[in-house]
């Protein structure tokens, strides 16, 4: 057997041996190892995948819980201000319309005393008309009580008719 | 581009050019060697007066070359009779108009006798027909280890030709590593079945073979092959298991040197060869019978084309042969550099024993790298071909645009 001769038998076993050996590793060997190999591989660049979603969604709810705290709180501080709002508008309708009533009163009061000191007024006058009447009839009864003094009256008067 | 193809022509050119002068000086130093085996023969007879014969070369080739029996040491009985701790291996001949045989090699009682007309020939043969007066052009064709028709007085017949399919040692050798790697592969896989290595982390051997699997998915098959890698996994990972592991049983020492022996290396190759072939789309045939190159260059280059579809398993055959063979042959010869001081004189043996061990110890840790990676790179390569074979036009373009690298193998 020559160095660089091949012998036959040794091609035909080395052949037989390896179409055998490629069949059933293939079949039993590779085949599953590959396979799991693979799905192994996909499990984790899958679960890889997962928690980043997972980390990225966690992210998103956290901005989210923050958007809604600095809303809500924007929300609690709005509120609060239209309260006060409110507050100061509702004490100052108040305080507008009790200052209107007041006038209000205050204008009817003046009028019911402006119409009562009228009143007042006209009685006084009234009064004082009456008592100048009833003085001068007085006064009068007491200076006509003679008939010289009624004619020398009567003659006056009847000399301012003439000069008119 | 060009330059890559110009260097993997070159080198092919080259190699073919190699193998042809090195099968030519091969024929030429037939006569020599013979006459390095008598001055040898000569130098033993030297030797035998002294009381010890050593033949390295006889040594060496009983290590690296096929056998119809492990031989692993013989003495002489007190008597001065030849014992040999052997264990016999089945003969399996298939002879035209005879038929099959199917009998033990220690029928031929270590070449020394004949069984049911047929003869292993030996060094002590050889010599028995020379004594008989055979042509010494013969004799030189009947090689060591090889099974020939003998007649009635032991001369062989040469005009029935007989095909030897024995379980040599070197098949039985591939039958256990490679029964060994089917049940390991085969337990791994039952693990990955039963969701070890999927769900939960995986354990002992998954370990050490789980990585060498991805290696060759991720730096062998992708890269060279593209999207259709997965068609060829199971053949990729099949050459590089069952190199690296008859690799590994050839380092263990008296076993044999499966991986270095031409025909197996030839199996392989043609295999590959086949899947190349096979597998080669309209593109690389175009390429082959009509490369993009001037009408005139044409002539040129499509018969180096056509060659090229040859020379790239032949390349893989002969690394892998000659680089397993080189390494036994280096450790064996360390080993013998002891025994052939010791013949000079036993303290000379002796004082060089470290030597010699430490270098063989080196070469023998090479050796064990050397497994790996000619495995690797048989695989590889193939992986290469098969993707040269495979590629799209355009895939082929835009690597080229993209500055890419052409992946041509020169690797020795």
């Amino acid at each position: 057997m020559r160095l660089l001769t091949p012998e036959l038998g040794l091609i035909f076993w080395t052949a037989l041996a390896f179409i055998i050996v490629f069949v059933v590793l293939r079949k039993f060997a590779w085949g599953p190892i590959m396979s799991s190999l693979e799905q192994r591989e996909k499990n984790i660049a899958g679960s890889l995948e997962t928690a980043e979603r997972v980390k990225r969604e966690m992210a998103q709810l956290k901005s989210e819980n923050e958007e809604l705290m600095a809303k809500a709180r924007e929300e609690r501080s709005a509120m609060l201000k239209e309260a006060r709002d409110t507050k100061d508008r509702i004490v100052a309708e108040a305080k507008e319309q009790a200052k209107t009533e007041a006038n209000k009163i205050i204008a009817e009061a003046q009028q019911q005393i402006n119409a009562q000191k009228m009143a007042a007024i006209t009685d006084v006058k009234n009064e004082v008309g009456k008592l100048v009447i009833e003085v001068t009839e007085k006064i009068l009864r007491q200076q006509l009580a003679s008939t010289d003094a009624q004619e020398a009256h009567i003659k006056g008067l009847i000399n301012d008719i003439k000069l008119s | 581009m060009a330059f890559g193809r110009f260097k993997s022509l070159s080198v092919a050119v080259f190699g073919l050019l190699l193998m042809l002068f090195s099968t030519a000086s091969f024929a030429q130093d037939n006569p020599d060697s013979a006459s390095h085996l008598q001055r040898e023969d000569k130098a033993a007879e030297k030797a035998d007066e002294k009381g010890g014969a050593f033949n390295a070369n006889e040594v060496i080739f009983g290590h690296v070359m096929d056998a119809h029996q492990f031989h692993f040491f013989s003495w002489k009985g007190s008597e001065g009779e030849q014992h040999h701790a052997i264990i016999p291996l089945p003969i399996l001949l298939y002879e035209p108009g005879r038929g099959v045989s199917f009998f033990s090699s220690s029928k031929f009682h270590h070449g020394e006798e004949a069984y049911n007309g047929y003869r292993v020939v030996t060094e002590s043969y050889r010599e028995n027909l020379k004594e008989k007066g055979m042509e010494e052009d013969q004799i030189r064709l009947l090689q060591d280890e090889q099974i020939v028709a003998v007649d009635n007085n032991g001369t062989p017949i040469s005009n029935i030709k007989v095909y030897d399919l024995s379980i040599t040692r070197n098949v039985v050798q591939m039958f256990i590593a490679l029964t060994i790697l089917v049940l390991l592969m085969t337990s791994i896989a039952k693990r990955y079945r039963t969701g070890q290595g999927l769900t939960s982390a995986p354990k002992g051997w998954q370990n050490a073979v789980e990585p060498v699997i991805q290696f060759i998915r991720d730096e062998v098959a992708k890269p060279n092959i593209g999207h259709r890698y997965k068609r060829y996994m199971p053949l990729l990972l099949t050459i590089f298991f069952f190199i690296l592991i008859n690799n590994i049983f050839g380092l263990i020492p008296g076993s044999a040197n499966v991986t270095g022996n031409i025909a197996f290396t030839a199996t392989l190759g043609v295999i590959s060869f086949l899947v190349i072939t096979f597998s080669a789309n309209k593109h690389y045939w175009g390429h082959i019978f009509n490369p993009p190159v001037p009408f005139g260059i044409k002539f040129i280059m499509v018969p180096v084309e056509i060659l090229s579809i040859f020379t790239k398993p032949f390349a893989l055959i002969i690394r892998l042969f000659a680089n397993m063979l080189a390494g036994h042959i280096i450790i064996i010869c360390l080993v013998s550099l002891i025994f052939i001081f010791g013949n000079l004189s036993t303290g000379v043996g002796i004082g060089f024993s470290p030597i010699s061990i430490a270098f063989a110890v080196f070469i023998y840790v090479i050796e064990i790298l050397v497994a790996f990676i000619q495995a690797f790179i048989f695989t590889n390569l193939t992986a290469v071909f098969i993707g040269q074979a495979t590629e799209d036009h355009h895939q082929h373009e835009a690597d080229a645009h993209h500055g890419n690298p052409p992946t041509e193998p020169v690797i020795i």
